[in-house]
C-alpha cells in the first residue's frame, strides 16, 4: 500500500500532529514500508474467525455506581500549563 | 558487610533480618553507586536520594520493630512509566514536561507497602516505546556489557533499558518495568538479568502510563529467579481501579523455585526457529533443551502455525491502541504546551514538538489503521489473528506444561546500528511479541554468552497465571547456567 502526500497530510491532520516537508516525505516512505510489511497478514484465512476483545477470560466486574473520589480540583489543575482558578485555560474556541 | 550492592534481594533479606545490615547503609551504598556510576550508563533520569533514605531510616524503625514486609528496606528503581506520587513522571517523552502526579500507582503502591525503598526513576524508550532505549527524550541507556576487546557503547535493550541496565551493574537490586511486547524480556536478555512480563491482569495497570493497553504489564527486572519470585509476589494482585486486573489470590512464588520438574513436559515450538538465525541462538536453544532434559523434564517438538504473524499483527494492534491512548496529550491538562494561532494549531504544535520520531510514526499508523474505511481490514483481521496465535497456545498448553524458546534473536547491539531502519528494530521482538498477544506470563533468563562475550537469555512461556511454572523451570536453567561472569565495571568514577 502506497501512501501518498495528501494521506500523510490527512492522517497527521487527524492524529493532531503538526509535520513539515521534510518530515512528510521520511513518513511517506516510512509507513508504505511498515504498511507493506504488515501486509503480510493477508495470506492468514480468518472467515468466521471471532476477533479478539479481550486477552484473559475473566468476569468484568461491577460495582456500585456512585462517587468514589474527587473534590479536588486544584490538585486536577495543578499540572496544567495555564490555568485560572480550578480551571484549564486554552486559546479562544467559540468566536 | 562488603558491598551491598552486589547481595541478592534474598540475601539481603537474610542480611537485614539479622541485623547484619541496616536498610540505610545499603541505601547509602546504592546511592553512591549511583552517584559513581550513573553519568556513563544513564540508567537513572531522576534519582531520589533523599527520598531514598527516608523510607530506608522508615525500614530500619519496622525491622526493630519485628514489623518487616516481604522487600523491607530493598532498594529499587522505578520505570519512569509508573506514576509516583509528587515525584516527575514523563514516561521519558519531552510532552510530559515536569509532569508531578498527584497519585502513586498501584505496583508501586504495593511495592512500598512490602517496605520497598524507592532510589529513582529509570530511563526507557519514549512512551515504551523501543527495543534499545534510543527514543528515550533524557538520551539513551547504556548497557554495562561490552563486546570482548571493544569499547564501544551497547544498547541495554528497550523499552525497560534504564531498568535492566541499573540492575545489571548493581545500582539497584531490581526494578519494575513494564513489557508490551517483550520491553522487559528482551532487555534483560541483552544484560544478564532476569526479566518477568506476569500475565495479563496479574499486576494491576493502574497509574501507568498507557501505551498499549490489551497488552502492557508490569513486571520486575531482577538479578535471580527467586528475586523475580519474591518482587512478583510484592507487585501482583486485584486492583478494583483496573478492570482487567483479575481477582486471584497470589501464591507464593517463591515456594515454586528450587521445585523439581522432573516429569515436567517442555514444549520446543518448530516455528521459533526462524530462517537467517544466527548459529550460536540455535545452540544456546540446544543447550537449554539439554539442561531441562538432564533435570528430568520430558522435551517434545509442538508447533505454534501463526507465530510469525504475531509481529506484524502486533504493529497493527499496538500503535492503534497507542493512537487513541496518546491522544489526551494535547497541551491542556499536564506537561508541555506550544501556544499556536487556536486551539486546533495549538494541539498540533505541541503534539509535534512532544512527541519523537517513533512515537509520531506509531501514533500516525494506529490512526490509519483506525480511519474510516481501514479499520476492518487493519484492525479487525489483526485481533482475528491474534484469536488465532492465542488458540495455537491453547492447543500446544494442553499437551505441554512449558514452552522453551530464544528470548531474543541476537545480543546486545551498538548505539545507532539499528535506529535506521524502523522494522529491522521492531524484528528485536519476534520471540517475546507472541505472549503479549496471548496474554501469556513469560520470563527471559541468562544462558550464556554471546560470541562477543555479551549476555543472551532463554524464555519461558506457560499458561496463564502459571508463573510459578516459570520460577520452577526457570531456577533449573539458573543452576545449569551457572554464575554468568560479570561485566567489568568501566562505568564506576567511585
Amino acid at each position: 500500500m502506497e501512501i501518498d502526500d495528501a494521506t500523510v497530510r490527512k492522517i497527521a491532520r487527524l492524529a493532531r500532529i503538526k509535520v513539515d516537508d521534510a518530515e512528510a516525505k521520511t513518513l511517506k516512505g516510512e509507513l508504505t514500508g511498515i504498511l507493506d510489511w504488515v501486509e503480510q497478514l493477508d495470506e492468514v484465512e480468518t472467515d468466521g474467525v471471532e476477533p479478539m476483545t479481550c486477552v484473559t477470560e475473566m468476569e468484568m466486574h461491577m460495582r456500585t455506581d456512585k462517587v468514589t473520589d474527587g473534590g479536588y480540583p486544584e490538585e486536577i489543575v495543578r499540572n496544567a500549563p495555564q490555568h485560572a482558578g480550578t480551571f484549564f485555560v486554552v486559546p479562544k474556541v467559540v468566536e | 558487610m562488603s558491598d551491598p550492592t552486589r547481595l541478592s534481594i534474598a540475601e539481603t533479606r537474610d542480611a537485614l533480618a539479622a541485623r547484619e545490615l541496616s536498610a540505610e547503609e545499603l541505601t547509602q551504598a546504592h546511592i553512591q553507586a549511583i552517584d559513581g556510576g550513573n553519568a556513563a550508563l544513564n540508567a537513572f533520569i531522576l534519582p531520589t536520594p533523599d527520598h531514598a533514605l527516608e523510607m530506608a531510616r522508615a525500614s530500619d524503625e519496622r525491622l526493630a520493630k519485628g514489623e518487616a514486609g516481604p522487600l523491607e528496606g530493598i532498594p529499587l528503581g522505578i520505570k519512569d512509566l509508573f506514576c509516583t506520587k509528587g515525584v516527575r513522571t514523563t514516561a521519558c517523552s519531552h510532552i510530559l514536561d515536569g509532569f508531578e502526579p498527584g497519585y502513586e500507582s498501584t505496583v508501586t503502591r504495593n511495592l512500598w507497602n512490602a517496605g520497598a525503598v524507592m532510589l529513582g526513576k529509570l530511563n526507557c524508550d519514549e512512551f515504551a516505546m523501543g527495543s534499545s532505549n534510543e527514543t528515550s527524550y533524557y538520551e539513551p541507556v547504556i548497557n554495562p556489557w561490552r563486546r570482548s576487546g571493544s569499547d564501544a557503547k551497547l544498547v541495554p535493550g528497550g523499552s525497560s533499558g534504564g531498568s535492566a541496565s541499573a540492575v545489571a551493574a548493581c545500582l539497584a537490586q531490581g526494578a519494575t518495568a513494564t513489557d508490551t511486547g517483550g520491553s522487559i524480556r528482551q532487555p534483560a536478555s541483552l544484560t544478564g538479568t532476569v526479566g518477568l512480563k506476569p500475565t495479563y491482569g496479574r499486576c494491576s495497570r493502574w497509574g501507568i502510563v498507557a501505551f498499549a493497553s490489551s497488552l502492557d504489564q508490569a513486571g520486575p527486572i531482577t538479578r535471580t529467579v527467586r528475586d523475580s519470585a519474591i518482587m512478583l509476589g510484592a507487585m501482583a494482585g486485584y486492583d478494583e481501579k483496573d478492570t482487567t486486573s483479575v481477582n486471584m489470590p497470589v501464591p507464593d512464588y517463591e515456594a515454586a523455585v528450587g521445585e523439581s520438574i522432573k516429569g515436567l513436559k517442555v514444549g520446543i515450538p518448530r516455528e521459533y526457529s526462524m530462517e537467517g538465525m544466527p548459529a550460536e541462538i540455535e545452540a544456546l536453544w540446544q543447550t537449554g533443551i539439554d539442561w531441562l532434559k538432564d533435570a528430568g523434564a520430558e522435551i517434545s517438538d509442538v508447533s505454534l502455525p501463526h507465530t510469525k504473524y504475531a509481529l506484524p499483527a502486533y504493529y497493527i494492534v499496538a500503535p492503534a491502541e497507542a493512537s487513541s491512548n496518546l491522544a489526551r496529550y494535547d497541551g491542556v491538562r499536564y506537561g508541555l504546551r506550544i501556544e499556536g494561532d487556536d486551539i486546533v494549531d495549538m494541539y498540533e504544535k505541541t503534539r509535534a514538538a512532544g512527541f519523537g520520531a517513533e512515537v509520531k510514526r506509531r501514533v500516525l499508523i494506529g490512526t490509519y489503521v483506525l480511519s474510516a474505511g481501514y479499520y476492518d481490514a487493519y484492525y479487525l483481521k489483526a485481533q482475528r489473528v491474534r484469536t488465532l496465535i492465542k488458540r495455537d497456545f491453547e492447543q500446544v498448553f494442553e499437551d505441554v506444561d512449558v514452552l522453551l524458546t530464544p528470548a531474543t534473536p541476537g545480543p546486545a547491539f551498538a548505539l545507532g546500528e539499528k535506529s535506521g531502519d524502523p522494522i529491522e528494530m521492531y524484528l528485536n521482538d519476534i520471540f517475546t511479541v507472541p505472549a503479549n498477544m496471548s496474554g501469556l506470563p513469560g520470563i527471559s533468563i541468562p544462558g550464556g554468552l554471546s560470541g562477543e562475550g555479551t549476555p543472551l537469555g532463554l524464555q519461558l512461556i506457560s499458561r496463564a497465571f502459571d508463573e510459578e511454572m516459570l520460577f520452577r523451570v526457570g531456577h533449573v536453567i539458573e543452576q545449569a547456567a551457572g554464575k554468568l561472569p560479570e561485566p567489568e565495571n568501566w562505568w564506576s568514577t567511585s
